[in-house]
């Protein structure tokens, strides 16, 4: 052939899109409930151009267990149970959420103490849910060691809960009013060698991701979502706050003493993935600081509110005391009376505003209770963030969003 | 020479299976071997789906190793896998799911069920949860717990090594097995 | 602060809509307010759209039976960030015809919720893009959170009702 005949065919294929020249045909990648990468079992077909994702369609409910309609047939103390497993990976403030409801609806007064040693509990379980989520995007970029270095740490907050209430990870901890007893000596000295030890353990996994090239190449502009993208999208926690839209629910109707205390709230520009990892990092941080304040200002006091129709009273009144014993089997046997009413209480969950919405018709259990998960709303947004994105930038946004399969389903 | 050295490392050898010792060879049933070889390196399936998967992770992790057991390699997939790990509550809605991953994996296969909701449904007696995985598939160990400790997993882990261990080569080709598989409507 | 909350956004909703507010109440610090369910899209967008109000955050949307079980309800919780103020909106329907427009088009975040009340209640919503099931499996006939269905697996025979007493 020719040079001038080679021209003139280069030229023709660089003025003629190639869409009409190749006939376009997208290809169905089923990215099912059981999938290594998907943590957690909800199901998304793509519909994939290559390696370029074209439109995604969510499925979920594959782990439904009608919490709500579960919910309806429990006394009060009882449904604790329930709200730890739905965000499993920090479930102390799932439990202290609900605790909060209950005390809202029978206007209880909480004393320092005891509100202090629940911000305590709180901050520790959101650092373990932190430390999940941050670990897991590691290794989903390749970096597996971060996750096995953390989860020691995560070990030393299982101590610490198992000291308290007996549980690791599902806690069922506190009660209705507080906690039930001051937690014991050698608690507070581990929570004080957990403030003081952390910091050189995470400063190690931060210097291992944070600045890295390689996994700042791959996070960020992966799964961008705007701020008011997401604020239509309902977004709360470290997601919204990863888009610039700093809301939290700590700082804008505090519960729990929370406004006693100073920290900062990191707020992101891009609302990609680096971003949500960085935001979750710094919140690591400022937690430990919230730690160190209630650390240091502990107010001394009872560790519970003085509400002996929900509270359980000490065993020894029990056995000598005739009011006692009444108290307790009322409150054992759930036929403790509530006021009518309705109330809706929120607190800041380890993925955003988990609201508890409580009807209550004077009985033993609740009329309506519905739980406003943070994860359900805000995965809606999924299909959005990944289009016109590559397959393993969409895992990456799916594990940086940190979805939790029984926050999603309830 | 030989000895000094064992005596001072405190090694603990894994005991051998009966046979016949001599100079230069040993001779045993092939089922002993074959037994050993496959208990010490089951490929575990882990198809985590809730709580139970956390307990899991932080068994896999550092504190709680599960590869001294030999699980170092998860496989995710069902033809590669040995050991099904049903971890977490299995909704009417996975059930489906469920079988079609335990009918594509490969003769033999042992399925352990963790946690309570695996086991029996757990605490959730509702419309959505089935009540326990022994419904659709055939079950070898169940751990109890809600979620189970590291230490009850390990328990169950090596309870089917156990099973493993002295199972017979025979056995997923006898009539016994075929009735099993049979009583859940698989071949 | 709450009572004035719920006088301002009452005057508002009554210059507006006079006929449709059926109640507005402050229950636990919280200004609730029930409207008729034809004007519900309306009152909605006029929350969210007027520039005082501006009730631009949809926090949560969830249904209701009431507890004569001859009616059902949407719930809506809005948030206005700016100045921290949150109220309740309701709107009740008879169970014969549970129908109500939808609020996906205000915001794309009611999209999952609606179908989520749908699943749950029965609740119809008029022009939403996609209202199946979402939670339960697609097969179910039956809207399980109703006081008339069981909370229990009913094939489930080895678990005595005299022992564990549902």
């Amino acid at each position: 052939m020719s040079k001038k005949e080679k021209k003139n065919i280069a030229s023709s294929a660089d003025t003629k899109p190639v869409a009409d020249t190749i006939e376009k045909e997208y290809s169905t990648l089923n990215l099912g409930p059981t999938h290594p990468a998907t943590h957690g079992i909800f199901q998304n077909v793509l519909k994939m151009d290559g390696e370029i994702i074209h439109d995604a369609v969510s499925t979920i409910g594959y782990i439904h267990r009608a919490f709500e309609k579960l919910a309806e047939r429990r006394p009060y103390a009882q449904i604790t149970t329930l709200t730890d497993r739905m965000n499993y990976c920090s479930s102390p403030i799932n439990n202290m959420g609900w605790h909060m409801t209950v005390e809202k609806l029978i206007k209880a007064e909480l004393p320092k103490r005891a509100e202090y040693m629940r911000v305590i509990i709180m901050e520790l379980s959101r650092i373990a849910d932190h430390i999940i989520c941050n670990t897991i995007i590691g290794q989903d970029t390749g970096a597996t060691t971060g996750f096995l270095y953390l989860f020691q740490w995560r070990e030393k907050i299982y101590d610490i809960f198992e000291d308290i209430c007996g549980a690791r990870l599902t806690t069922n901890i506190g009660r209705i009013g507080g906690f039930d007893k001051d937690f014991p000596a050698k608690t507070w000295d581990k929570i004080r060698a957990f403030v003081k030890e952390y910091p050189k353990a995470f400063t190690e996994f931060s210097n291992l991701l944070e600045r890295n090239k390689i996994f700042m190449d791959r996070t960020i502009m992966c799964g961008p979502i705007s701020g008011e993208r997401a604020l239509a999208y309902s977004f709360t926690g470290p997601n919204l706050r990863a888009a610039g839209v700093d809301y939290d629910v700590r700082v804008m109707n505090p519960y729990s003493s929370y406004q006693d205390f100073d920290f900062i709230v990191p707020v992101g520009t891009q609302g990609d993935t680096y971003d949500r990892f960085m935001v979750r990092q710094e919140e690591m941080w400022q937690s430990l600081r919230i730690i160190e304040q209630a650390l240091k200002n502990m107010p001394d006091g009872a560790t519970h509110a003085n509400i002996p129709d929900f509270f359980l009273p000490p065993k020894e009144e029990v056995y000598n005391n005739m009011e006692a014993l009444i108290y307790h089997f009322k409150i054992v046997m759930g036929e403790t009376d509530v006021p009518k009413g309705e109330v809706y209480h929120c607190v800041e969950g380890g993925n955003g505003e988990l609201g508890f919405y409580l009807i209550s018709d004077g009985g033993r259990t609740p009329f309506r209770l519905h739980f406003r998960r943070p994860c359900f709303i805000y995965y809606q947004a999924y299909p959005e963030m990944i289009k016109g994105g590559m397959l393993s930038d969409a895992i990456l946004t799916m594990s940086s969003m940190n979805v939790i399969a029984g926050e999603l389903d309830a | 020479m030989s000895k000094e050295i064992i005596k001072r490392t405190k090694l603990e050898i894994a005991k051998s299976p009966e046979g016949l010792e001599g100079p230069g060879f040993f001779a045993t049933k092939l089922e002993d071997v074959i037994g050993l070889a496959r208990s010490n390196s089951l490929w575990p399936l882990p198809f985590a789906t809730s709580c139970c998967g956390i307990e899991f992770m932080a068994t896999m992790a550092s504190h709680y190793d599960l590869a001294r057991f030999g699980m170092e390699r998860l496989s995710f997939s069902p033809r590669q896998a040995d050991l099904l790990m049903v971890m977490g509550t299995i909704a009417k809605k996975m059930g489906p799911t469920l079988r079609q991953v335990y009918e594509q994996m490969a003769e033999p296969r042992w399925v352990l069920s963790m946690g309570a909701c695996a086991s029996s449904g757990g605490i959730f007696d509702t419309y959505s949860v089935l009540q326990g995985i022994d419904r659709i598939i055939p079950v070898d160990v169940y751990v109890p717990g809600c979620p189970p400790r590291p230490e009850q997993v390990i328990d169950g882990i090596l309870k089917i090594q156990e099973l493993a261990k002295n199972e017979s080569l025979r056995r997923r080709n006898s009539p016994e097995y075929k009735q099993l598989m049979n009583s859940y409507g698989m071949e | 602060m709450s009572q004035e909350l719920l006088d301002k956004v009452n005057q508002k909703l009554y210059e507006h809509f006079h006929g449709s507010i059926e109640q507005a109440e402050l229950l636990y610090d919280y200004p609730v307010f029930t409207v008729n369910k034809e004007k519900i899209h309306d009152v909605l967008k006029f929350l969210k759209e007027d520039a005082d109000l501006n009730f631009h955050f949809l926090t949560d949307l969830t249904g209701i039976q009431t507890a004569d079980e001859k009616h059902l309800g949407a719930i809506y919780h809005l948030h206005n960030m700016q100045k921290n103020s949150r109220i309740r909106v309701k709107a009740f329907f008879p169970m014969s015809n549970p129908e109500i427009p939808t609020a996906t088009d205000l915001w794309p975040a009611a999209n999952w919720m609606e179908r989520e009340t749908y699943d749950f209640f029965g609740i119809k919503f008029v022009g939403h893009p996609n209202l199946k099931r979402i939670l339960n499996v697609d097969e179910m006939d039956i809207f399980p959170l109703r006081k008339e269905y069981p909370l229990e697996d009913q094939t489930r025979q080895d678990k005595s009702d005299k022992m564990f007493g549902r």
